[in-house]
């Protein structure tokens, strides 16, 4: 064997603590080792060059790197090894940097012991490294979208753009996601519509854009570039090859049902478009609400439907998607009514969310535009805005600041002094959130020029009183408890996932965080990868945020989508486990001890066998295996135990 | 002897226990069917009063003990049950408060699964303590060092006014009605201690509670809605001197007059005291008073029971007149 090691110095990251010059003159004597040197910044140009000049004058078979962490730089010296003719997989990383120089700045001696030991351990590694070869794994360049808010139509329109086919999942009739229900938007304040419906109808249209509605995911199988997806779409009752949308049947149909776009202010036809602009514009009949599925009497809409669509047979439909990267873009919901039981909310129904008040708003929603309240249908004179509901509230909510509703609230009560000049909005608060571009000027706008009465503290309970509603509350800047008798009041409700979030991780093997919204791979380096290699989030499903952000991350996670989509066959690393099929009894521990689902039992022949592509090479195959079975290529057991030999021994 | 009658101040002396020669003439007090309904539903619970049932509270226990029992359900006072603690130690390292409480849990526990409670106090120091002694392994440990017991908050402590929801069902209540309440404006008032902490206690929603109101429909009473029946009554502050606790005990009265309310129902001793004794004052102002009465003592006059039961004693403003004027109790009785 014909090793090379070469130290860094990290400047002063290892140098200032680590004696580099002793530490080179100690391993130069070390068995196989042909050359120890050391530089300055081993990753640097020059120092990537004194590596490959050493490969080629000593002629190397093999190097160790004593730097920096592998995750930071492995993959820069496999590949000046490889470069330089040495197999990538004989380059070893001693890390004496984040395991040694960093962690023991005060005690210099036993860190330079220390980094002495690992590096002869790494040797040791070097020295049972087989010459591997990356495997290759080929790629379906075909994307999966998860949700048709704006996160995904735009991510599902900048991949189609660039080429590829794109399957787009949304669970509800209709695409377009929350902004489709919002009014205007901050802090421009043009209509939200507007802006929206260029997108939807562009996704509607598109010929590389597949639109699955009215479904969701069911089950996924495979990795990386080779996803297999059964996606279920569930009964319409309406055959839309046939439907023209010309809207016949909901003028018709007598049985009502609460409408969930408009948020339950208004009751809609048991068969029904969501809203005017809705992509794709075609009906779905509410079996929970249909005369003929509840009763068995109607037939309406079957009747004056010109052209026969109406299927009250038809049944849900399962199809399955070849695809190699998925993109999860599944939102948000608002805090649940239920739960906020000491503003009224669910109980008075002039006690209403954020969304409700779009809707009010809107001119095509239920009052066309009015500030109208639910009750009585009276323009409301005192308007109580309260922020924070459910946020930055350990106790009975969630800790974390939903960011958006700063946002919200101040459009929202510029919005009502717009309609309502002689109204006065009053918003509770506990602290402006507004950075953003252009925001604290949004903000600042409400209550300089608007006359927005904003009063800092919380507010204890709403309560009805014949026909107001009394806020008591208290602004704790001038210390006074304050009690509003106020016509209607507007919660600005938590973010929360989208229900079934936590449900559709599990189904796609990734993670959440503990309160279900996607966890990102890392929160400033990665953030649109999930923990799931080929998995992508954007928008509310990952965090609260608004549009802008939401667009933005949506077009990255497009961008990474394309990345892996631009090679025809991806890599893998070969440092995976083997199964030694003479010692496998075929017991199957190790098959669950696998996370990754990379391990099955050949049944017939008894023996375990590993799914190359699948494994992370993490090992925990290789511990639990009780007949010593399973071998990790390039951490074998003699190499781990010469390793230790070379710390310990 | 008994003289805590401070409203649930501690009783650090541990002179205050029950005697039970004082009180055998109400637990005595047989349903009307003669223990029919008890033979059938066989619901027996152990039982544990509390130390201001015995003093301030008797018509709160007397009359309870006989719906009950007209209800089919056997309450069983705890054989030598002490003082519950009367608030819960809110240190953490603070172990010693829990002796007592425990001592009556783990000797609960030898005589069921179940331990009923009635005043609003007891039942939060009890299953605050219970909660304690089930999930925290070091307090317990060392509590049942001390009180030589191995008690492992096993038992289930419950209101009375769930054992009226849950085992009998307001629904069941309602058919035995013998007396309907005719609409009576009550304003439920809830106070603190049935609700919080809300994870520990699960009693009802914190926030926007509906027991006492399912409670009172079931009597044909309209329940009162109005905006103070979780805000504090004054609490403890009352026995300090001065005026402090009759501000906030005031704002829960006048809250539930201006809204229609005839008469206030509570579970807690303190809150009848604080709400009833501030409208002395008050009385001049309004000109009209709101008698502020235990739950059970409606219950018991709906279920038709003796008024002997009912106890009302050192009132400031006196149920009597209003009941009478309803009907829902006889002219010659006193009040
Ligand atoms: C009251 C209010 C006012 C707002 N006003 C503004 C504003 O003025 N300006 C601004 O910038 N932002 C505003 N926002 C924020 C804005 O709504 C969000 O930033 C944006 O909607 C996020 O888009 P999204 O695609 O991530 O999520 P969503 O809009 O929630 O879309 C997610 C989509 O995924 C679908 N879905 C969910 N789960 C599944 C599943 N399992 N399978 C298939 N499909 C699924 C949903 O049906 C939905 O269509 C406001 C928010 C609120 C609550
Ligand atoms: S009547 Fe028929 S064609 Fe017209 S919208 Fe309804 S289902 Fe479609
Ligand atoms: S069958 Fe009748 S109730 Fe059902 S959607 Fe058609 S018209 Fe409406
Ligand atoms: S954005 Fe504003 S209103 Fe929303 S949770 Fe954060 S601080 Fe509260």
């Amino acid at each position: 064997m014909r090793t090379g090691v070469f130290v860094c110095w990290c400047g002063l990251n290892i140098g200032g603590v680590v004696d580099v010059p002793r530490v080179v003159e100690e391993i130069s004597h070390y068995p196989g080792v042909a050359r120890a040197v050391d530089y300055r910044y081993m990753c640097s140009d020059p120092g990537q060059q004194l590596i490959k000049d050493v490969i080629r004058e000593e002629r190397l078979d093999s190097v160790v790197i004593a730097a920096c962490s592998p995750g930071m730089h492995e993959a820069t010296f496999q590949s000046v090894a490889a470069s330089a003719g040495v197999n990538p997989y004989r380059c070893e990383i001693a890390n004496i940097r984040e395991q040694c120089s960093w962690p023991h700045q005060n005690e210099p001696g036993e860190a330079t012991r220390k980094a002495i030991e690992l590096i002869q351990a790494a040797i040791e590694k070097v020295r049972g490294d087989e010459a591997l070869s990356a495997l290759s794994i080929p790629v379906t360049r075909r994307a999966l979208i998860i949700g048709a808010g704006i996160a995904g139509m735009q991510a599902a329109l900048d991949i189609a753009e660039a080429g590829h086919e794109v399957v787009l999942v949304e669970r509800l009739p209709h695409i377009g996601g929350h902004m489709a229900q919002l009014s205007e938007t901050f802090p421009t304040l043009d209509c939200s519509q507007c802006i929206l419906t260029p997108k939807t109808s562009e996704v509607g249209r598109h010929p590389r854009i597949k639109l699955l509605t009215n479904s969701e995911v069911e089950s996924i199988s495979g990795y990386v570039g080779n996803f297999t997806v059964r996606i279920r779409r569930k009964a319409t009752y309406v055959n839309w090859d046939l439907c023209t949308g010309c809207g016949l049947c909901t003028e018709k149909c007598p049985s009502r049902a609460s409408s969930t776009f408009e948020r339950g202010l208004v009751k809609e036809p048991a068969i029904s478009i969501a809203f005017p602009q809705a992509v794709p514009h075609k009906p779905v009949i509410s079996a929970e609400a249909c005369g003929h599925f509840t009763k068995g009497k109607c037939g309406v809409c079957e009747k004056v439907c010109p052209v026969g669509a109406i299927d009250y047979q038809q049944q849900d439909a399962l199809f399955e998607e070849k695809v190699g990267a998925i993109v999860v873009a599944t939102g948000y919901d608002l805090h649940p009514k239920a739960k906020v039981g000491e503003y009224g909310y669910g109980v008075y129904p002039d006690v209403i969310d954020g969304l409700e008040f779009e809707r009010l708003n809107s001119a095509s929603g239920p009052t066309q535009g009015q500030i109208r309240r639910p009750s009585d249908g009276k323009v409301p004179k005192e308007v109580v805005f309260i922020q924070c509901v459910g946020s930055r509230d350990q106790e009975n909510g969630y800790p974390y600041c939903s960011k958006i509703c700063c946002m919200y609230t101040a459009k929202h009560a510029r919005l009502y002094k717009h309609k309502v000049s002689d109204g006065q909005p009053y918003v509770f608060y506990m602290d402006i959130r507004a950075g953003g571009k252009g925001y604290e000027e949004f903000v600042q706008h409400a209550t300089e020029e608007e006359g927005v009465l904003y009063l800092r503290g919380r507010v204890a309970r709403v309560f009805q009183d014949g026909d107001a509603l009394v806020v008591f509350g208290v602004d704790t800047l001038s210390g006074k408890k304050v009690e509003i008798r106020a016509d209607m009041v507007v919660l600005a409700t938590a973010i929360v996932p989208a229900s079934g979030a936590k449900e559709l991780a599990r189904v796609l093997k990734t993670a959440t965080d503990q309160y279900g919204f996607f966890s990102e791979a890392h929160p400033k380096l990665r953030p649109v990868e999930s923990l799931t290699r080929g998995i992508y989030i954007a928008g509310c499903a990952q965090a609260p945020k608004d549009i802008p952000d939401t667009v933005t991350q949506a077009g990255s996670a497009a961008a990474k989508v394309l990345a892996l989509f631009s090679a025809e066959r991806l890599s893998h690393s070969p440092a995976v486990a083997a199964v030694d099929e003479e010692l496998c009894s075929g017991c199957g521990v190790c098959v669950e001890a696998c996370a990754y689902d990379a391990r099955t039992l050949d049944t017939r022949r008894r023996v375990a066998v590993v799914n190359d592509v699948l494994c992370e090479g993490c090992g925990a195959c290789a511990v639990a295996c009780p007949n010593g079975a399973t071998r990790q290529k390039n951490a074998s057991r003699s190499q781990v135990f010469s390793m230790i030999d070379a710390v310990v021994g | 002897m008994n003289s805590c009658p401070e409203l649930l101040r501690p009783c650090w002396q541990g002179f205050f226990r029950a005697d039970e020669d004082e009180w055998r003439g109400v637990t005595a007090s047989l349903p009307p069917d003669g223990g029919q309904g008890l033979r059938e539903r066989r619901m027996r619970y152990p039982y544990f009063p509390g130390c201001t049932l015995r003093a301030k509270a008797r018509g709160f226990e007397s009359s309870a003990l006989a719906s009950a029992g007209a209800l089919g359900v056997q309450l069983d006072e705890l054989p030598n049950w002490q003082c519950c603690g009367a608030t819960f130690p809110l240190q953490a390292d603070n172990s010693f408060s829990l002796v007592s409480p425990a001592r009556t849990l783990a000797s609960a526990r030898k005589m069921g699964e179940r331990l009923v409670t009635l005043c609003s106090a007891c039942y939060n120091v009890l299953k605050r303590t219970n909660h304690v002694m089930r999930t925290d392994a070091d307090r317990r440990d060392k509590v049942n060092a001390f009180i030589e017991e191995d008690y492992r908050g096993d038992l289930e402590v419950v209101h009375f006014l769930e054992v009226l929801r849950d085992d009998i069902g307001f629904d069941a209540l309602a058919r035995s009605v013998k007396v309907p309440l005719g609409g009576l404006a009550a304003a439920p008032y809830y106070g603190c201690l049935l609700l919080r902490p809300a994870d520990e206690l699960a009693f009802d929603d914190p926030e926007a509670p509906h027991i006492l109101e399912d409670f009172l429909s079931a009597l044909g009473c309209r329940a009162v809605d109005h905006p103070y029946k979780i805000e504090c009554c004054g609490s403890y502050v009352a026995l300090e001197p001065g005026d402090l606790a009759s501000g906030p005990s005031r704002m829960v009265v006048e809250s539930a007059r201006t809204r229609g309310a005839q008469v206030i129902i509570t579970s807690c001793p303190l809150c009848q005291y604080n709400l009833d004794i501030s409208q002395q004052g008050a009385r001049g102002h309004s000109g009209v008073g709101v008698p502020v009465v235990y739950f059970t003592q409606l219950l018991a006059i709906a279920l038709g029971l003796s008024e002997d039961v009912l106890g009302f004693e050192g009132h400031v403003i006196s149920p009597g007149p209003l009941l009478r004027s309803i009907g829902a109790m006889g002219s010659e009785a006193t009040a």
